[in-house]
């Protein structure tokens, strides 16, 4: 079926083109980088992960929320999403891939990389990542090339692979339940130290994925002869609403028990995203335009005829991505190193390198992206024809 | 009497590593080294090392000459810059050190007294607990090890500290400023390390094997006894123990579990 991405129109080309323009430009950059250092970031040793691992949390949120499509249709049987599923698990594939290079792109010594592997250590979270991301990775290449080249040749897939896709909808889970253990069983880092984690990174990866996924089912429509389908995309905006309330309503029980124990350690994290802390008032503004963008999304989603109608909905998902984006890819990050554990706040930044490597890393998650979605388009214009 | 199997194998494995001709192959590979550690041998045979700081005995001088001393011995170089420094043993005032015991009508002399700081070597420690390579682990006597070979420079051990007691190596450390370092590396029996990997004080694991005292611990004695204690909590007998027991100590954020082996006297 690959042969199917060689063929494409102009506008194809152009934007393949262009989005490799952009990653030759991020690998410039992390050639400077990779000879340099990591001090060529905005990264120190008071704020010790940046923007590179804070969109590799936000990416593991997309990837889990492409199960919200195959969770609807393999164990309630919502016959419609069969004709979407290989979307989310493509867009699952594109977003593994960007998590795992903004992992490589984070080490101080990626030759060592395979130390992973040559010392397992049951212990470390990251183990257990590495072990969830590259499943799912594999899970989901297997699962939806195997759907689509069935439906291609007009079959049902076979057999084994129904199994895996059982497996596949836990898995989902688990990527994002692990990468909040990254965070929320550290001492010490009060921000990140909460047993709702893990619920929180659920509920915002289940907006923000099947937000991404109704912004691409409506570009699918418009650049090709495929319709995702009307039903399809009005069910996805009423996941979208309800995993936004959730998401909202999580980060609210955050702020119950921040502020009415007032403990200095649990308010610190949020003071400083949404009112600054000790002068430094750098994330403020970021996180007042996600605030009003959730809001936005809500108001949207919320309301049943703002929901239904595709334009309002296409606004209130790209409200919800940058939202999203902004609490999870800059502000959980950086708060969570703010105080540092001398009670002293460093500003963080990215630099312009560190930027153009994660633009880059955007970029290649694209491309396999564009590929991947190019090859459904034309398998199910194939079978339309 | 009193020599149980394991003693007596380790005396007996000495014994026959002197005897063998053994002495003459470590000669051979680092001279004179053997001497040192049998005569001192209660010192390489600590299960649990820990440090007591004399906080009132401490000033700027001495605290000066134990950074030098840590620094020179472990090829640590002076960046100049506090977004990339490498610190293993650093100054810090009690206000910062101890940010939860907050008091508000604390003395100034107290409040911005300087103390020193350093891997705090966790009988519960949470780096060893996220590290996915092993690259930092503890070893049987306690100390909180770093394999700079093994490290992938994750950082996920630094933010797993509580004490900020870690350093990642943002750059090369070769390539730090000639002006501020004239003399690096400036210690050619130790280590430098490469650019991203992770490093912190070991406790001077390549002194104590010797049978000598970490090098903060040397040169404070130098200039006073009993500022820097470093002994063995596991001996009821030892130096520190005894010191624990005479004094009032309290340790860095001890409300998190990790059990630190650094203790201040106040």
């Amino acid at each position: 079926m690959l042969d199917l991405a060689l063929k494409g129109k102009r506008g194809y080309w152009g934007w393949l083109i262009f989005l490799l323009v952009i990653m030759g430009i991020g690998l410039g950059c992390y050639i400077y980088q990779f000879q340099e250092g990591l001090k060529i970031t905005g990264m120190s040793r008071d704020v010790s992960w940046g923007f590179y691992i804070a969109q590799f949390t936000y990416l593991v949120g997309i990837a889990a929320g492409g199960v919200m499509v195959a969770l609807p249709c393999y164990l309630h049987d919502y016959k419609a999403f069969g004709r979407i599923t290989v979307l989310g698990e493509f867009l699952a594939i594109a977003a593994v891939v960007m998590c795992l290079l903004f992992i490589f792109v984070d080490l101080g010594n990626p030759v060592r990389i395979m130390n992973v592997i040559m010392y397992p250590t049951p212990n470390s979270i990251l183990f257990w990542d590495m072990i969830v991301l590259n499943g799912y990775l594999f899970l989901n290449i297997l699962i939806g090339w195997n759907v689509l080249s069935a439906e291609r040749k007009g079959l049902h897939h076979p057999g084994w692979v129904t199994p895996l896709i059982y497996l596949s909808i836990p898995w989902a889970f688990s990527i994002h339940t692990v990468t909040a253990f990254l965070y929320a069983g550290l001492p010490g880092r009060h921000f990140w130290l909460t047993a709702i984690m893990a619920a929180r990174f659920l509920s915002s990866a289940f907006a923000a994925g099947p937000a991404l996924l109704i912004l691409l089912c409506l570009i699918v429509r418009k650049v090709s002869k495929f319709d995702p389908g009307k039903e399809q995309i009005r069910t996805l905006g009423g996941i979208v609403a309800y995993a936004m309330i959730i998401n909202v309503f999580f980060v609210l029980l955050e702020f119950f028990t921040a502020f009415y124990s007032q403990i200095p350690g649990h308010m610190h994290g949020l003071i400083f995203l949404f009112k600054g802390l000790d002068g430094h008032t750098q994330l403020v503004p970021w996180m007042w335009t996600a605030t009003v963008f959730a809001a936005l999304a809500l108001i949207l989603l919320i309301i049943p005829a703002t929901r239904r109608k595709e334009d309002t909905l296409a606004v209130a998902c790209v409200a919800v991505f940058i939202s999203t984006w902004i609490d999870k890819g800059l502000g959980l990050v950086i708060a969570g190193f703010t105080p540092n554990p001398f009670n002293r706040v460093f500003d963080y930044w990215p630099t312009m390198p560190e930027l153009f490597i994660a633009i880059g890393v955007w970029a290649t998650g694209f491309f396999v992206l564009t590929i991947l979605y190019k090859i459904v388009i034309s398998v199910k214009e194939e079978i339309a024809a | 009497m009193g020599v149980d199997r394991r003693q007596f194998l380790k005396i007996a494995g000495v014994a026959a590593l002197a005897g063998l001709g053994g002495k003459a192959a470590v000669d051979i590979l680092a001279p004179g080294d053997v001497e040192a550690s049998m005569k001192a041998l209660p010192l390489t045979e600590g299960k649990r090392w820990a440090m007591v700081i004399n906080m009132p005995e401490l000033n700027d001088e001495i605290m000066n000459k134990c950074i030098a001393a840590c620094h020179e011995e472990h090829n640590v170089p002076e960046f100049g810059d506090p977004k990339v420094e490498v610190k293993w043993l650093w100054k810090e005032d009690y206000h910062h050190s101890f940010p939860d015991h907050h008091n508000e009508y604390i003395d100034e002399k107290y409040e911005h007294k300087f103390l020193l700081l350093a891997c705090n070597h966790c009988s519960n420690p949470p780096c060893c607990r996220v590290c996915p390579t092993q690259a930092t682990w503890q070893r049987e006597d306690g100390i909180v090890m770093m394999d700079w070979h093994r490290c992938i420079g994750c950082r996920f051990c630094m933010a797993a500290c509580p004490y900020g007691s870690r350093s990642f190596n943002w750059g090369d450390p070769r390539k730090a400023p000639k002006d501020k370092n004239p003399d690096f590396p400036t210690n050619i029996n130790y280590p430098t390390r490469s650019k991203g990997v992770v490093e912190k004080c070991t406790f001077c694991d390549e002194r104590i094997s010797k049978g000598q005292l970490p090098a903060c611990v040397e040169a404070a004695n130098k200039l006073k006894k009993n500022v820097l204690i470093f002994g063995d909590l596991a001996d009821p007998d030892s130096n520190v123990r005894q010191v624990l027991s005479k004094n009032y100590t309290i340790r860095r954020k001890p409300d998190l579990g990790t059990e630190p082996n650094i203790f201040y006297i106040v």
